[in-house]
């Protein structure tokens, strides 16, 4: 199994404050946005771009939420990967704000449908955007495009993207990976 | 692991502590989904559910109807007193009338024990087991657990007893079952005449003193007396029962640490259990019906997970 570095740790840096500034841009004081970080990957990037937003860039009260998308995926009962639940909080009104997904990589597209079915249960969202640390282009199996994109990669279906962080895996860094 | 070691739910017997962990694990994000605006997910759209209540059942039967609509499951409803087993039907006739229309799982409550295991060898379809007689019911015990567990942190190393009518209660041996597999210390507490005479072996302490046994423990689940299931006097009189066996304010004053009150329902109020209790901070019964329903559907969606398309 080789694996190869798509993006370094200072890489995985910059990126980030990039797309950090890309959201100032269109969401100003984020009065009116929710940061939504898809689980279970979602979740760490969506962290640190907050963490981001309020250090770096003294942006307050930023709302961020966790959305888990089990329940809404459209693969229940056909694949042999039995599936497990992670955590949804969402302690803030979704009803008319801006929502901005939050997730690592972006690849048939099928976690953001369920996702955009799952937020419907909080309420209407005044408008939907999607973040995304890697798009694999030309993997999507459905009419889903990011808003924000760090950085866009041509994989093929035996190859993985794998996100690592370095609270979770003691590093930042994004490996190509042959299975 | 993240599937059940089982295909059907028919008792506590059959499940595993990882099962257990399983279910409360999806059970946490249920709770969840139930407070949500909207309370639905649509996982189990393509799949039927009957409910078969063969006895009378106001929580169980609301409880699964309402956690499989959260599932976005069809649901009919099958009541024996309405139906044609007046008119003779046999079990296994009427299981398969309803299949033959298409239905993925069958949750039923049945007077004779095992009728569950019983169906589960003759049809082909899910079972879930809402309590065959005096057997075992054990979805109540997995909310009892999962309600324990929300209380106090968990249920390993708590001292539970289980207070009333041993004798005739599914809710009793499945509770028994469950938390022994979790690491509960167990007890039972009632008349000599309402304890089954082996019960011992199950590995559990005997109690006929309330008020020892309430002092020994962190969580007292009461049972109702089981009328309807006893076919001889099991004690004087249900004053007597209820001045050695009923839990009231004073009982739970008296002694030196706040315990938890549990009761499966229906409550006799006076009886086993008086409203100051069953109403107070300490009990947490309105508790366990909430979580019936995000027990219940996790077991449902766990199990549905296994019928493959």
């Amino acid at each position: 199994m080789s694996q190869k570095v798509l993006l370094n740790s200072k890489e995985v840096n910059i990126t980030l404050h990039r797309l950090a500034c890309q959201l100032i841009e269109n969401h100003d004081d984020f009065s009116e946005t929710v940061l939504i970080g898809i689980q279970p990957r979602g979740k760490f990037l969506a962290d640190r771009l907050a963490q981001m937003l309020t250090t770096d860039y003294k942006i307050k009260n930023i709302q961020l939420g966790y959305l888990d998308i089990t329940f809404f995926r459209d693969d229940f009962r056909r694949g042999d990967k039995p599936l497990e639940a992670n955590t949804t909080i969402i302690d803030f009104i979704v009803e008319d704000k801006n929502v901005v997904f939050i997730d690592d990589v972006l690849y048939t597209g099928r976690s953001i449908r369920s996702a955009l079915t799952a937020i419907q249960s909080f309420g209407r969202p005044k408008n939907v955007e999607l973040l995304t640390l890697i798009d694999r282009r030309f993997s999507r199996h459905l009419p889903i495009q990011p808003n924000y994109k760090g950085r866009q990669v041509d994989a093929i279906d035996n190859q993985k993207v794998k996100v690592k962080w370095v609270e979770n895996e003691g590093e930042d860094a994004v490996y190509l990976i042959d299975k | 692991m993240s599937e059940l070691s089982v295909n059907h739910l028919l008792g506590i017997k059959y499940l595993t502590k990882q099962d257990i962990e399983l279910i409360f694990e999806t059970a946490d994000q249920f709770k969840e989904v139930i407070n949500r605006p909207i309370k639905k997910v649509p996982s189990l759209r393509d799949i039927t559910i009957a409910n078969l209540f063969f006895e009378n059942s106001t929580r169980t039967k609301l409880s699964f109807e309402l956690a499989e609509k959260r599932l976005s499951a069809d649901v009919i409803n099958f009541s024996a007193s309405q139906s044609s087993v007046k008119k003779g039907e046999t079990l296994i006739d009427t299981v398969n009338n309803i299949l033959s229309m298409k239905v993925d799982m069958v949750v039923m409550r049945h007077p004779n024990p095992g009728a569950g295991v019983f169906l589960s060898k003759h049809v082909n379809a899910s079972i879930i087991n809402a309590g065959d007689g005096a057997h075992e019911h054990p979805t109540q015990a997995l909310l009892d657990s999962y309600s324990i567990r929300e209380k106090l942190g968990s249920v390993k190393g708590k001292n539970v007893v289980i207070v009333g009518d041993i004798l005739h209660s599914r809710v009793a041996l499945s509770n028994i079952y469950a938390l022994q597999l979790q690491g509960a210390n167990v007890m039972v507490c009632g008349p000599k005449t309402l304890l089954p005479k082996y019960i011992k072996d199950l590995g559990v302490k005997v109690e006929t003193n309330l008020k020892k046994a309430l002092e020994w423990c962190d969580v007292a689940n009461m049972l109702r007396v089981q009328n309807e299931r006893m076919d001889i006097s099991y004690f004087p009189s249900t004053r007597e029962y209820t001045q050695q066996f009923g839990v009231n304010k004073e009982l739970l004053d008296s002694l030196d640490k706040e315990i938890v009150i549990m009761h499966p329902g229906p409550i006799n109020r006076g009886v086993e259990i008086t409203s100051d209790v069953a109403d107070s901070k300490q009990a947490i019964i309105l508790n366990q019906v909430e979580n019936g329903v995000a027990v219940r559907m996790a077991v449902i969606y766990l199990l549905a997970s296994k019928i493959k398309q």
